[in-house]
C-alpha cells in the first residue's frame, strides 16, 4: 500500500516536471527570433557606459558617441572594428556566442570596455 | 615689466615649479602656435601673440622655424565653428613676422576626420604662408580608416615606414616620429621597434655637439598618462639622443603649451590653432574646452606665453604682456 502511493507521487513529479520543460521549450522558440534583445552603451567624456555591459547570446549591442571629439568601437581580439564614429553616430554588433569580448577606442586606447556575453 | 613680473611663479604650493594661476591663464590662450629660434644650439619659443613684439634680432637667431600643430580641419563645435578661420589667424601671425621663418612643422592632427577635403583646406591655407616648406608628422586623426595611407600618399614622400624621417638645417639635425600607429588598448602613444632602430641608425654618426630637434604628435615625455598624453616607449627614443647636448622636443595633441627641461632634453608642447583642451585631469575628460566665441576670439592672438626654464618636474609657461 505503502508502495503504490510512492510510485503515484513519482509519476506525478515526473508528469509536472516533463510539462515544465515543454513550456520552457516553446518558450524559447517561439520568442527568440521575433523579439531579439539590444543593449545600449554610451560614449561621454572620454569612456564607455557601461564599461562592463552583460548580455545573453544574441544580443544586440549599439554603441553611440556621445562626445565632441570621434571614436572608435574596436574589438581587441579582431572580433569586431566599428569605422569612425563621429558626433551622435552609431554602431552595433549582434553577439551569437558566449564569452568576454573586450573592446577599446583605437583612437583614445585609454578608452576600454567590455561585453560579457552569456 | 611689472606685469610680467607678475606672471612669474607666485604660488608654488607643490613645489613643483607651477603656478597654477599662471598656469590657468597660460591654458586660456587658444593660440595659434609658436615660434621657435635656435641661437647657440639652444632652441627659444614664442607664443605668435608675442611676435609682433620681438626685436628682428630676436626673431632671427641662426636659424628660425614656426611649429603649428593641431589644426583639426572639420571639426565644427562649439568650441570652435571655424578653425579654418583660426588657422588663417596663425597663418597671418607667420607673414608678419619681421624675418620669414625658414620652414614650418605642422605637430599633426592636420584633419580632423581623415577626409581629403580636410586635407585640401589646410594645403589650401597654408599655401598663403610665407615660410614655403611644411614638414609634417601625422597626428591620430590624420590616420583614421587607412592606417595612414592618405597621410603617406599627401605628406610622406622620401619618409620610412609609417612616415618618420629625418633632416639637416643649418647644422640641426630635425627628426619627425610617427606615434600615433598601432594603438593596443589601455596603452599610450608608440613608436614601434622599426621606428626606434632606424632612430637609433639616424644618429649614430652624428657629432655630439650637433643641435638636435624631434617632433612627433603625442608628448614624448608623460604629461598625463591617464588621459592617453604618453608615448610608451619614448624612454628608448631618448636614450639614442642621451649623447647630444642640446635635444629640443617638439610635440602637439594636448592643446596647450607646457614645457619641461629634464638634464640636455627640453620638451615643448604647442597650442592647438582650432580649440584648447583642459589641463591635464582638471575636467572629467580631455575633450574641446568650451569658451565663449566671442572670448575665444579675444584670446587667439592676444595673450602672451612665453616659455621659462625652470628646475622643476614641469617648467612654468607664464602669460600676459597684452
Amino acid at each position: 500500500m505503502r508502495k503504490s502511493v510512492s510510485i503515484a507521487i513519482l509519476v506525478g513529479a515526473l508528469v509536472t516536471g516533463m510539462g515544465t520543460i515543454a513550456t520552457g521549450q516553446k518558450g524559447f522558440l517561439a520568442s527568440a527570433p521575433q523579439k531579439p534583445e539590444t543593449m545600449e552603451v554610451k560614449i561621454d567624456n572620454f569612456s564607455f557606459g557601461p564599461a562592463a555591459l552583460t548580455v545573453s547570446v544574441g544580443t544586440t549591442v549599439t554603441w553611440t558617441n556621445r562626445d565632441d571629439i570621434p571614436h572608435t568601437v574596436v574589438s581587441t581580439e579582431g572580433t569586431f572594428k566599428s569605422k569612425v564614429l563621429d558626433t551622435d553616430e552609431k554602431f552595433s554588433f549582434t553577439f551569437s556566442k558566449a564569452g568576454t569580448y573586450p573592446y577599446f577606442c583605437s583612437i583614445h586606447p585609454k578608452m576600454t570596455g567590455k561585453v560579457i556575453v552569456q | 615689466m611689472t606685469d610680467k613680473v607678475k606672471d612669474e611663479i607666485l604660488y608654488d604650493h607643490n613645489q613643483d615649479g607651477i603656478d597654477r594661476r599662471g598656469f590657468l591663464k597660460c591654458m586660456a590662450w587658444a593660440g595659434t602656435g609658436a615660434l621657435c629660434v635656435m641661437s647657440g644650439g639652444v632652441l627659444k619659443s614664442y607664443s605668435l601673440s608675442r611676435l609682433p613684439g620681438l626685436s628682428s634680432k630676436e626673431a632671427l637667431g641662426e636659424l628660425s622655424f614656426v611649429q603649428i600643430s593641431d589644426s583639426h580641419m572639420g571639426f565644427n563645435k562649439p568650441a570652435n565653428p571655424d578653425v579654418a578661420g583660426t588657422l588663417k589667424v596663425a597663418v597671418d601671425k607667420i607673414n608678419a613676422l619681421s624675418a620669414t621663418p625658414e620652414f614650418m612643422l605642422h605637430t599633426g592632427d592636420i584633419s580632423h576626420l581623415s577626409k581629403p577635403e580636410e586635407f585640401d583646406t589646410v594645403d589650401q591655407i597654408l599655401k598663403s604662408a610665407k615660410p614655403k616648406d611644411v614638414f609634417y608628422v601625422p597626428g591620430e586623426h590624420d590616420v583614421l580608416n587607412d592606417d595612414g595611407k592618405q597621410f603617406l600618399e599627401r605628406y610622406g614622400k622620401g619618409s620610412k615606414g609609417a612616415g618618420w624621417y629625418s633632416f639637416d638645417k643649418k647644422g640641426a639635425h630635425f627628426i619627425g616620429l610617427v606615434n600615433v600607429m598601432n594603438l593596443k588598448a589601455g596603452g599610450l602613444g608608440t613608436l614601434g621597434h622599426e621606428q626606434l632602430e632606424w632612430l637609433e641608425d639616424d644618429v649614430k654618426h652624428l657629432k655630439h655637439s650637433t643641435p638636435i630637434v624631434v617632433f612627433a604628435h603625442i608628448p614624448l615625455w608623460s604629461v598625463y598618462p591617464e588621459w592617453g598624453w604618453g608615448t610608451e616607449d619614448s624612454a628608448q627614443a631618448l636614450a639614442y639622443l642621451k649623447k647630444f647636448g642640446s635635444v629640443t622636443v617638439l610635440n602637439g595633441h594636448i592643446h596647450q603649451t607646457l614645457q619641461k627641461i629634464e638634464g640636455n632634453v627640453t620638451f615643448h608642447t604647442a597650442a592647438s590653432t582650432a580649440f584648447p583642451q583642459p589641463e591635464p585631469g582638471k575636467a572629467p575628460s580631455p575633450g574641446p574646452m568650451k569658451v565663449p566665441a566671442e572670448q575665444l576670439k579675444s584670446v587667439l592672438g592676444i595673450t602672451n606665453v612665453n616659455y621659462v626654464q625652470g628646475q622643476h618636474a614641469l617648467a612654468v609657461v607664464d602669460s600676459t604682456l597684452a
